[in-house]
């Protein structure tokens, strides 16, 4: 029995590698399925986090909420609209960095409302939405640490979580500018809460990630006054929603309904429930970058 | 998976490959490191636990209880992050802010004193296993009850042991990726971090399932050698001859 | 550190704790049933004689302890919906991995134990005239339990506190219930201190009992 299922599961890894090893034919006159499946379901299944406030959380209700999740969910009315439903059921998907990308090419998940950066590397497999959110890498610090910018780094302790762009850009940075960080390298930890506690103990001075995230992380500590967010960007993250590539309709779809909500005024007000200074009180007023940026998506018709 | 886009290639490029190699490299260090103070402190915990000594085992069972009995990725956590904060202060900010490789030695360390507990269970249940009348036998013989562990009822406990030890041993070397959790850069890690740089997660997973599964089959055979060679003449065959 | 314990976070996020620990202990019950149940038999067939058996579940045992668990429920969860050609629920895809999974184990504690009863015995059994079946149910088992209970506890304990790693699938056991709130509210060190105190209380009390049971029917 064992080994049916194990030859099983082979065949089928293998089967899996060579269908997709294939290049996808005729791809180009058709259109991918999550429209249909909407259709056919009336079911949305949205994909989150559990903490990534306040864009993609899990609140102390237990249900999904969130920047993000407020946009998806005008997605959805859109969705139901266009497709003519009587109905549209929309079912919640908790998702991890392991499981969010097998979820979201296997079909389970139609869109990921998180708080993801746009990249290059990332659109070679997946598709992003519009960007609805614009933020940056900067440090978080103690107010009394003499800590301006990240040339002060020099024989410090950076912590950062494991893979995010913030990571990576710092690098470049420390790179660049020849700045001898204490041991060497950027300790990396499991997520942005370890970060936040390595912070709490003393056992780094700076810890870098997305600006949003810092202040939000840094409203929550056990004192707030403590801490400063500081330097200029290092870089620019820009977030969007993901969906499958090759999905049109559903993207365009996306996209338009991101639009009608920035001339509506309803993202705006969205934006203002969730950081004017929102529920965890993040106080994170929207940029004039991404006022402009919105400007700019809200194509004419 | 209709729309999974496959890349094998992009973990041969630059940064990524480097990142698995050190990953894997990282993850075997830590087994090894961890088992080295796991198999010492475990037989000798194991070894107390079946003696006529009350303190002993008394101070054997609390260790083996309160080790198995918390998660992993708690202990992992207390040690790092709790630990420091009850030590005197020179010496707590000495851990915090001096001691080399801060991540690696404290998941190290965990890491060996809980498989320690699972090892004293093994042992002792090895030991438990034989007849009591092979101690009274050697005693009878004029041997110390130090000698009659040594030649008698470790030989034989050990042996019987061997599959779970052998689990054990795996178990470290798989629980090496709970370190993650603290900030080392392990295989487990290094496939996540890849994953967020290109989303290329099966790619990234299936290399990591398969160096895990590689090592810990060539352990599992080497000890099935080990086994048949030290099977106990007259006991229940092991598998197929 | 600075600012104190904050218990009332722990009474504040109480009914999403508790659904964590109601979803570990469902999971945990049923996977250590199904996983003793086909652990026993892997067992017997890795020691029989029928032809091919004891290669096979060698192979089966090999494959599944060689994979860290935490890989093994990331792939049954991907992979189950292409075997099947159906969704599987993330409760249900977790717990065949688990029974699967906690299988191969079990069957290799089985094994030691019932190898380390002498092979005398066997034979004075089947020279009483009962068969190998008999042989095996009345004579090797309850010796062979005997000695590996506490290794079987300890196991069981290990699956208990693995259950925290179905938070790659998105399901919420105890301890990733504990670890949202944590980061949520910011409070790691409460709730890290309270996940260890509750494990170490329910899974100490829970070896207390097996314990009593096993001097209670030892022979």
């Amino acid at each position: 029995m064992g080994w049916s299922i194990a030859a099983r599961l082979g065949g089928t890894l293998l089967l899996a590698a060579t269908a997709l090893a294939a290049p996808p034919s005729g791809a180009l006159a058709q259109d991918g399925p999550v429209m249909k499946r909407i259709a056919e379901t009336k079911t949305l299944n949205i994909g989150h986090r559990d903490a990534s406030p306040p864009l993609s959380y899990v609140g102390q209700d237990g249900k999904a909420q969130g920047y993000s999740i407020d946009i998806c969910l005008k997605i959805a009315e859109a969705a139901k609209e266009e497709l003519k439903l009587d109905k549209l059921e929309v079912k919640f998907i908790p998702l991890t960095p392991q499981t969010r990308i097998p979820l979201l090419t296997a079909g389970t998940v139609d869109i990921i409302c998180e708080s993801s950066t746009h990249t290059l590397g990332r659109s070679r497999q997946v598709s992003f939405l519009n960007t609805t959110f614009l933020t940056g890498s900067k440090l978080l610090v103690r107010k009394n640490s003499g800590i301006k910018r990240i040339e002060d780094l020099t024989g410090k302790v950076l912590v950062a979580a494991l893979g995010g762009t913030n990571e990576r850009a710092a690098q470049v940075e420390i790179d660049k500018k020849g700045i001898k960080i204490k041991g060497g390298e950027i300790v990396k930890v499991k997520d942005n809460a370890q970060a936040m506690l390595n912070m709490e103990q003393g056992r780094a001075d700076a810890f870098t990630s997305d600006d949003v995230v810092l202040f939000g992380l840094a409203s929550l500590a056990k004192n707030p006054a403590e801490w400063e967010v500081v330097g200029p960007y290092f870089s620019y993250d820009p977030y969007g929603m993901i969906i499958p590539r090759n999905n049109d309709d559903w993207r365009l779809l996306g996209n338009k309904t991101i639009t009608m909500l920035v001339r509506s005024g309803e993202l705006h007000a969205i934006y203002k429930k969730w950081f004017e200074p929102g529920p965890s009180n993040i106080n994170y007023p929207m940029s004039e970058r991404l006022r402009e940026n919105l400007e700019l998506i809200a194509l004419p018709d | 998976m209709g729309s999974y886009r496959w890349n094998w290639p992009i973990l041969l490029a630059d940064p990524y490959y480097g990142w698995i190699v050190s990953g894997f490299g990282n993850t075997c260090l830590i087994a090894v490191l961890a088992w080295s103070i796991a198999f010492p402190l475990g037989s000798a915990i194991g070894i107390a636990r079946t003696t006529e000594l009350r303190p002993l085992r008394l101070v054997g069972t609390i260790y083996v209880e309160v080790f198995r009995n918390i998660p992993l990725l708690a202990q992992m956590f207390l040690w790092y992050f709790v630990v420091p904060e009850l030590l005197p202060q020179d010496w707590g900010h000495w851990v915090k802010r001096d001691m080399p490789y801060p991540q690696f030695l404290t998941s190290v360390l965990c890491l060996g004193l809980y498989t320690a507990s699972r090892v004293a269970e093994q042992v002792r249940s090895g030991l438990e296993a034989i007849p009591r009348g092979q101690h009274h036998a050697g005693l009878a013989m004029g041997l110390t009850p130090a000698q009659v562990y040594r030649y008698v009822r470790l030989p034989v406990a050990y042996r019987i042991i061997i599959p779970s030890l052998t689990s054990d041993f795996l178990g470290v070397f798989k629980n090496s990726s709970l370190a993650l959790t603290i900030g080392v850069l392990e295989l487990t890690s290094q496939a996540r971090q890849i994953e967020e740089y290109t989303f290329a997660a099966f790619e990234a997973f299936a290399t990591a399932t398969l160096l895990y599964c590689a090592v810990t089959g060539i352990v599992i055979l080497a000890m099935r050698q080990v086994e048949r060679r030290t099977r106990i003449p007259g006991t229940i065959a092991i598998g197929a001859q | 550190m600075g600012g104190g314990f904050d218990f009332a976070v722990l009474i504040r996020n109480a009914p999403f704790l508790w659904g964590g620990m109601v979803l570990t202990l469902q999971l945990t019950a049923l996977a250590v049933t199904g996983g003793l149940a086909l652990g026993l038999v892997l067992a017997v067939l890795r020691l029989s004689r029928i032809p091919f058996a004891p290669a096979l579940v060698a192979g089966y045992v090999n494959f599944l302890r060689s994979m860290p668990l935490i890989l093994a429920i990331f792939w049954f969860y991907t992979l189950i919906p292409k075997l099947t050609g159906q969704s599987v629920s993330s409760f249900y895809s977790v717990l065949i991995a688990f029974i699967l999974f906690e299988a191969a184990y079990y069957s290799e504690i089985i094994r030691a134990g019932i190898s380390s009863v002498r092979r005398g015995q066997i034979a004075a059994a089947l020279a009483l005239g009962l068969s190998n079946a008999q042989a095996m149910r009345y004579v090797v088992l309850p010796q062979a339990i005997r000695n590996m209970i506490p290794v079987l506890l300890t196991q069981s304990i290990v699956m208990l506190q693995d259950t925290s790693l179905v938070y790659v699938v998105g399901l919420r056991d105890f301890l990733t219930t504990a670890d949202i709130v944590a980061g949520r509210d910011s409070r790691p060190v409460e709730l890290y201190m309270f996940v260890a105190l509750t494990f170490l209380v329910v899974c100490f009390s829970a070896s207390r009992l097996v314990n009593r049971l096993r001097r209670r029917y030892a022979l």
